[in-house]
């Protein structure tokens, strides 16, 4: 089961960068450690994040080791009109999750 | 002749005021772990989306609502909403149960119902079913002072924690009370060693790099200090989560905390 929190403002301004919060539950194994037995646990991060408003891509994430498990992302957005905004992740272990919310833009 | 009559009663009086008498308090202030966390750490704490424990508290709000075992119920089946029915529980635990005349910390408490009222398999300790139900149960007690009964049948637990808080254990022949009661506030390597206080479980701790349970963290004192490590749900870590909880009477709950 993926868990993760995404969050917009309640409503944004034309044309005005947003806030975009998301966070995931996951490990973000690096692959260089070893279990109690001393066996390589396997590499497990998120390796890609896309983000798309109304459709368009406007955000990629290529991630690697060294970023901490559960990790927060925030970064910002442009709207001009109302528009979905989804956020699609992938990681090594083959979970393809995503997430979605509504962009109200006040006039 | 008459005062000597009156001795055996006198001494019983005595005895009963003994037994019932308020603890003696060590620490003239108590302090949250917070206090000792870096400004990084309390903001990650304070903001409710960037604190990770919230993933667990949100799934825990999930599972509150799922119906499981036989018995066809969910916890809400019989609590309702647990933003009115669970406020204010978390600060009484770990409680004396009068069923099975032991003392249950939240964990426990929650175990039992989910095996007597939803006869639903246990989750383990430290299972993420069991961490996220607890931290929503916690959450619904966020900034009420700690409070919890020692007396009556929790009394001999609460002794227990009491004589273990105060025991040399381990190869290092450390107590708790020696580094949390006379050497708190001073630094341990690149940590500042703090009151050993419980009002922030379950904690999300950036060591762990995930949410764990108060008992989670006293397994690693004992092992801190070289001592054998007491099973999860061993009575001695209730009788130590006890005496943790009077300790720290009045602490706001602040679960879940974001640790170091």
């Amino acid at each position: 089961m993926s868990n993760y929190r995404l969050s917009v403002p309640e409503r944004v301004a034309r044309a005005t960068p947003f806030l975009v919060r998301l966070i995931i539950q996951h490990p973000m194994e690096t692959g260089f450690r070893l279990d109690a037995a001393g066996a390589a646990i396997t590499k497990n991060l998120i390796s890609e994040i896309v983000c798309r408003l109304d459709g368009a891509e406007v955000l990629r994430m290529e991630l690697s080791s060294g970023i901490t498990a559960n990790p927060l992302f925030e970064f910002y957005a442009v709207a001009d009109k109302n528009c979905e905004l989804v956020v699609e992740w992938q990681d090594d272990s083959g979970v393809h999750a995503s997430a979605r919310a509504n962009v109200q833009v006040a006039d | 002749m008459s005062v000597r009559r009156k001795w055996p009663a006198v001494i019983a009086a005595l005895m009963a005021m003994t037994a019932n008498a308020e603890p003696i308090r060590i620490l003239d202030e108590i302090k949250s772990g917070r206090e000792f966390q870096s400004r990084e750490v309390q903001a990650q704490q304070a903001d409710d989306f960037a604190n990770p424990g919230m993933l667990w508290v949100e799934r825990g709000a999930a599972l509150w609502k799922t119906v499981d075992g036989e018995a066809g119920k969910s916890c809400a089946s019989c609590h309702s909403a647990a933003t009115t029915s669970m406020r204010g529980v978390a600060a009484r635990y770990p409680a004396f149960d009068a069923d099975g005349k032991r003392v249950l910390d939240l964990e426990a408490r929650i175990l039992q119902c989910r095996s007597r009222h939803q006869r639903a398999p246990a989750w383990r300790h430290e299972s993420e079913e069991l961490l996220a139900i607890t931290a929503y149960v916690a959450q619904q007690s966020h900034g009420l002072p700690l409070k919890v009964a020692i007396d009556g049948g929790a009394r001999t637990t609460f002794e227990a924690g009491q004589r273990l808080y105060t025991s040399r254990i381990g190869q290092l022949n450390l107590a708790c009370s020696h580094c949390h009661d006379r050497q708190w506030g001073k630094k341990l390597l690149a940590d500042t060693v703090s009151q050993g206080q419980s009002n922030g479980y379950p904690t999300y701790r950036l060591e762990w790099q995930t949410l764990g349970s108060l008992q989670r963290r006293i397994r690693a004192c004992f092992y801190g200090v070289r001592a054998e490590l007491p099973a999860f749900g061993a009575d001695d870590i209730i009788a130590l989560e006890l005496y943790l909880a009077w300790r720290g009477e009045g602490l706001a709950i602040e679960a879940p905390a974001v640790r170091k």
